[in-house]
């Protein structure tokens, strides 16, 4: 014992270190801040230290090559001893320190600490959550599968929408005039090098800040801000109400690390790796890319937009909420921190929150793609053809033949892109129904061009018995006036 | 007044540097000139692709292959290797594209990219769409734009024949600034 005491002083007598570590340790903090809500930082920041460490496993198997990368991945996944574990902690790891990032950031946006003295503390934390994101997308581009290749397609076609600088940013994204091997190269160094050390220096900054400023105490409403006695005030709480952050508060920091960095490797155990997915050949266009988890929502808006609105809301509006979050301390610096005296925080937080969630659900099964095997893979249901006219079942093989499936659904399954047409009929007469194929509009191509009238006839035949059993379809009423008939149901409707 | 220790901060004493105040400024400069000079390289490599792109040096005619591999009145997916590619670029300098033979030397040869954020499109030659997997874009047979949130019609690359072969003029992934082939040259087209 004596002997490791000697050893201790030795390199004690060299570093002198021991008194900053034990002031560090026992620094005082605020009793209510030795909460469960303050444990998201330190558990992003040992997500963060899992993933620098898998990452390095990675790096000792996989190629950054663009020939090679994918073939790397495989022989991960397949061959080396637990590779596959490995990569399913390194992308679970990724989501989890996504999530808890932001849930870091939200909480420490409604407990109020960005304000004053700690405006930098949160402008640093703005900049990690970007980077948090940047190695998000980097890491699904290392992936180099066909979602990797296509989507960063879309990252370029973003970039080529930038006036002016388009062209050229787009070079240099791609480091070339294609996505290729210097592409994968020019990621991986972003990826490897450039983010993770801009995030060791800015997560070094922002833990220092946060030793120098004190944690922040726990909210009371009345309890207000000012610069003038902020400091002062903050002081006498830590010491005359303050307990020593080791051990009175680190034990539940411990324990939600411990309990995160299980559950990352549970799901990497139970669920597996993510991909890679199809082999990087663009010329293999049977494919659908769809991103990472947390850039679902991205995928989600920029189908939803209006296209007219769409350059400069991709352009512009990633600069004002960058703006934003970066002015909110000034903007806010002092005042109440309290949540329950800041109502257009918590419903700015939960509509951001719904706004997210929603669009992350509508991408997973995103109505407005095509279903691009639709035709060929859902046949007409069956009560759809029976009992009806030869002319309304060779109707209903254009319907199928004509990928009008791939947009609509019938029966429940085809494209959601276009309305379902179970009970079209319904809503639109012989007419109606003959013009909208023909000219489409509405968000509807055109088929003039590509049906013959006798294909025109019997499509929407079958289409003007698709209504329910009840209820009688859609008449032209003014025309039934003009031609003084009482029911004028188009003849074919039998 | 040079003699004065530094510690000693005098208002009036700013007028005047020592001489180890003198070096170490200088010593700041000859950093920072080295930085300039490092730094001078460096962006030209870093931006060497930009520069590239602007010389025009990334479009080359390529061959998409004999006349009648594509027969007439049908889109067929034709594919080229990249002109500028890499040992190790594995299948990724493979770049396909649609081409549509209307009649004799008549073609138009269609980006694989969607206008809308670059997803592939896929050929349906029962209906005469192109569809994007992606956000939904739809063109027609000409590429012209059917509906969905794509701005415009699908990229076109310039082509001509020669030899009995159809030849694109290709090289860069298209954008809505960088196109699939050079604009000046739109005497391509002629056939």
């Amino acid at each position: 014992m004596s002997r490791l005491k000697q050893i201790g002083n030795w390199f004690e007598q060299r570093l002198q270190i021991a008194g900053v570590i034990r002031e560090t340790a026992t620094h005082p903090v605020p009793r209510q801040s030795a909460s469960w809500w303050y444990v998201f930082g330190s558990a992003a920041l040992t997500i963060f230290i899992l993933q620098v460490f898998t990452g390095i496993m990675l790096a000792l198997i996989y190629v950054p090559s663009a020939g090679e990368a994918w073939n790397s991945l495989q022989y991960l996944n397949h061959d080396v001893t637990l590779g596959w574990f490995l990569r399913g902690v390194h992308g679970w790891g990724s989501n989890f320190m996504v999530a808890v990032v932001l849930i870091h950031m939200a909480q420490v946006f409604l407990f109020g600490a960005y304000k004053f003295p700690r405006e930098l503390t949160w402008i640093l934390g703005v900049f990690l959550l970007l980077m948090t994101l940047g190695m998000a997308f980097t890491g699904q581009v290392l992936r180099f599968d066909q979602d990797a290749y296509w989507g960063l397609g879309i990252g370029v076609a973003i970039m080529g929408r930038v006036p002016i600088l388009g062209a050229s940013l787009v070079h240099l994204l791609l480091g070339g005039p294609i996505i290729a091997g210097d592409t994968l190269s020019r990621f991986f160094a972003l990826h490897v090098f450039v983010i993770p050390g801009l995030l060791i220096g800015f997560v070094s900054l922002h833990l220092l800040m946060v030793l120098k400023l004190g944690i922040n105490e726990w909210p009371m409403p009345g309890r207000i801000v000012r610069r003038s006695t902020y400091v002062q005030e903050y002081h006498e709480m830590a010491h005359r109400d303050g307990v020593p952050f080791v051990p009175d508060a680190v034990w539940k920091d411990m324990f939600f690390s411990a309990a995160i960095i299980v559950s990352v490797m549970a799901c990497a155990a139970y669920f597996g790796p993510f991909g890679p997915s199809g082999y990087p050949d663009p010329t293999i266009v049977q494919t659908i890319p769809k991103p990472d988890f947390f850039f679902l929502w991205i995928y989600a808006m920029l189908a939803l937009l209006p296209p007219q609105m769409e350059t400069a809301i991709l352009l512009i509006a990633p600069v004002v909420v960058l703006g934003f979050l970066i002015l909110l301390p000034f903007l806010s610096g002092e005042g109440e921190k309290s949540w329950k005296r800041r109502p257009i925080a918590v419903v700015t937080v939960l509509l951001i929150a719904v706004a997210l969630g929603t669009f992350t659900k509508l991408a997973t099964y995103s109505p407005w793609s095509p279903v691009m095997d639709g035709w060929s893979g859902d046949p007409v249901p069956v009560e759809y053809l029976n009992g009806r006219s030869p002319l309304e079942r060779q109707g209903a093989l254009v319907f199928q033949v004509k990928q009008c499936r791939n947009c609509h659904s019938i029966g429940d399954s085809g494209g959601k892109r276009g309305p379902a047409l179970d009970t079209i009929a319904t809503t639109l007469t012989r007419d109606q129904l003959v013009r909208q194929v023909i000219q489409g509009g509405g968000n509807m191509p055109a088929y003039g061009k590509n049906l013959n009238p006798a294909e025109v006839t019997a499509l929407v035949s079958f289409l003007e018995t698709l209504h329910l059993p009840g209820r009688p379809p859609a008449r032209d009423a003014a025309q039934a006036t003009v031609t003084k008939q009482e029911n004028s149901p188009p003849a074919s409707n039998r | 007044m040079s003699e004065a220790p530094t510690h000693a901060p005098q208002p009036d004493s700013k007028a005047e540097i020592s001489r180890r105040d003198l070096f170490a400024k200088i010593g700041m400069m000859l950093n920072g000139l080295a930085v300039v000079v490092l730094a001078t390289p460096v962006v030209g490599y870093l931006l060497a692709p930009i520069l590239r792109g602007e010389r025009g040096q990334y479009q080359r005619w390529v061959s998409l292959g004999d006349l009648d591999e594509f027969p007439e009145g049908q889109t067929r997916l034709a594919q080229f290797r990249n002109p500028i590619s890499n040992a190790w670029d594995g299948d990724t300098d493979k770049i396909p594209c649609w081409v549509r033979r209307l009649t004799g030397e008549q073609f138009q040869v269609f980006a694989i990219n969607c206008a809308h954020l670059g997803c592939p499109v896929r050929w349906f030659p029962q209906s005469g769409l192109f569809m994007c997997p992606c956000h939904g874009g739809v063109y027609y047979q000409d590429g012209s734009r059917a509906s969905g949130p794509p701005p415009r019609g699908l990229f076109q690359y310039s082509y001509k024949v020669e030899d009995g072969k159809l030849m694109i003029e290709a090289g860069q992934i298209p954008t809505l600034s960088t196109t699939a082939s050079l604009q000046t040259r739109s005497g391509g087209c002629q056939g």
